[in-house]
């Protein structure tokens, strides 16, 4: 059996979107710049992406930003709010300690210039408070920014009432929707969202394309100086191809998401019962808050990387928090900001299922992950010393 | 490309010489689980040679393979001799390993040095 579960990773091309990707590659080649025929064709096409993603999220078509990716969205957006608030003497920022490290790098940068940043705790089910986020908003807060769903553990966060405590505070909000996008219903008007980031990979688009919605009135800053091109805040040629292969994803990702949802839902549940019943083992963030496919686990007295090795030789793809899988010496940031310790977050298992797994793959993947944890436990020395006593488990 | 040579996937798969010596007169641990991986070597010395040695390994597929082919390159071997493992001859032996993945492997070497260390201090004549 071979199973693709690192959807939180990448995912496929969509059909929908290959079709929408070739002509503009093979025929549709023009500059959207240029006044002659193939380059307003291009043009038009641009646009009609705009409008159709625009509609997706309720947001009007000039409000949208076409970038290189999620990371270059999240880069700008913080950027732009901090230039911002520095306009008006205010250089707080407000943010959370499991940030993809597009934002939190984005921040380091920010605070070597002189800004200030808060990061909210997560708490062990991997959820912002809002009450603490409320408590934290400063005269000076010039920008707030949480996630829409985490990357790692798929928390979902409380968007709509962190949009409506920003709107009444007067701060801006943004939003790294990277892993929700297309996965779950997204309204930037009834939320509140001032600002967005998404990358078309992640919902059955091609890689190096992504967009930043920003609110009619908040200024962007460049992040990438030269032509005209997106209103003049954001140089480059367009990605033509990879604009229109966007749209096309999001909008069938759109029209499926609810069937999709709760099937995948099913499966993941399905998924996290059979791995609960692997002894020490624990799920990490909230049971019910997560996004559809996501999965993810700790298991004592186990390497994820060799976990993942072991996987592969079955077929299955998926992805770990261990320091090991990542080249540093620490584990996941988000597994540590859960509070998992050190020594039980190297033990980690990411499956983020596609909407086409079955029940048939998640009992495969269950088994198969039982097996290999219980044949690294079976020379792990950690395990041994777990199981003599000498180290009182910690799951 | 893969991540890891067929020679370190090969015993990462089937590893060599895991397990316990129970009557072992040299035991070594290194490592910690805080950094991820953790290595435990088991050695029976008799005559000045290493007549068996097992081990025990919680880590990634670089640190298995690394402990496994530690022991290949010790076993039936004077200690003189295993006093002079290095982790570059465990890595050659494996065809190299990827650069971020070196510190992995260097706790083989550390291991049965831990271990020579346990059997020194419990009289053992090096
Ligand atoms: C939450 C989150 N933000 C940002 C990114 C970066 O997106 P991209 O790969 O398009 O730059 C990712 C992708 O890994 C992500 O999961
Ligand atoms: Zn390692």
């Amino acid at each position: 059996m071979k199973i693709y579960a690192d959807n939180a990773a990448t995912t496929p091309m969509s059909r929908a979107a290959l079709d929408a990707m070739i002509p503009c590659l093979e025929k549709l080649y023009g500059n959207p710049s240029s006044l002659y025929a193939i380059g307003q064709e291009a043009k038009e096409v641009l646009e009609r992406a705009r409008e159709e993603i625009a509609a997706v999220i309720g947001a009007q078509p000039r409000e949208i930003t076409f970038t290189s990716g999620g990371s270059e969205a999240d880069n700008q957006a913080l950027l732009s709010a901090a230039a911002l608030g520095q306009r008006r003497g205010k250089r707080h920022i407000i943010s959370t300690a499991f940030e993809h490290h597009a934002v939190l790098h984005t921040l380091k940068k920010l605070e070597q210039e002189g800004f200030e940043v808060t990061l909210l705790p997560v708490h062990e089910n991997g959820i912002v408070d809002v009450d603490e986020l409320a408590a934290a908003i400063r005269p000076d807060t010039c920008l707030v920014s949480v996630m829409y769903a985490n990357n790692e553990i798929g928390t979902i966060q409380p968007i709509r009432e962190i949009g409506a405590l920003c709107r009444s505070r007067g701060v801006l909000f943004h939003t790294d929707a990277v892993q929700a996008m297309g996965h779950l219903p997204i309204d930037v008007n009834a939320e509140q969202i001032d600002m967005l980031s998404a990358s078309a990979h992640k919902f059955h688009g091609p890689k190096g394309v992504g967009f930043l919605y920003a609110r009619r009135g908040v200024a962007l800053t460049n992040v990438i100086e030269g032509g005209a091109q997106e209103r003049g805040k954001r140089a480059g040629t367009e990605n033509v191809p990879g604009i229109a292969a966007m749209a096309a994803a999001l909008r069938e990702s759109e029209a499926n998401r609810e069937r999709d949802a709760a099937h995948t839902a099913a499966i993941r549940d399905r998924l996290i019962a059979a791995l609960a019943e692997i002894p020490h083992s624990a799920l990490n963030g909230d049971a019910a808050r997560r996004l559809p496919g996501n999965v993810n686990f700790c298991f004592e007295g186990i390497e994820g990387e060799s976990l993942l090795l072991l996987l592969d030789d079955r077929g299955i793809s998926a992805s770990s928090g261990s320091a090991c899988t990542s080249g540093s010496l620490d584990p996941s940031h988000v597994l540590l900001a859960i509070g998992r310790p050190h020594d039980v977050a190297h033990g980690s298992l990411r499956l983020s299922l596609g909407a086409d797994v079955t029940e048939e793959e998640a009992d495969y993947i269950a088994r198969s992950v039982a097996e290999v944890v219980a044949y690294l436990r079976s020379f792990s020395p950690v395990w041994r010393d777990l199981t003599a006593g000498k180290t009182p488990f910690l799951l | 490309m893969a991540l890891y040579s067929e020679k370190v996937m090969d015993h990462f798969r089937n590893p060599r010489n895991v397990g316990v010596i129970e009557d072992a007169n040299a035991v070594g641990q290194v490592g910690n689980a805080k950094c991820g991986d953790i290595m435990k070597m088991y050695l029976k010395i008799e005559d000045g040679i290493i007549q068996d040695v097992k081990f025990e390994t919680f880590g990634c597929g670089s640190a298995i393979a690394s402990s496994s082919m530690a022991t290949e390159l010790i076993k039936g071997k004077p200690v003189s001799e295993a006093m002079k493992l290095t982790n570059k001859a465990v890595t050659e032996a494996l065809d190299g390993l990827p650069a971020h993945k070196l510190h992995c492997s260097v706790l083989a070497e550390e291991a049965i040095q831990a271990a020579l260390e346990d059997y020194r201090s419990r009289g053992g004549e090096i």
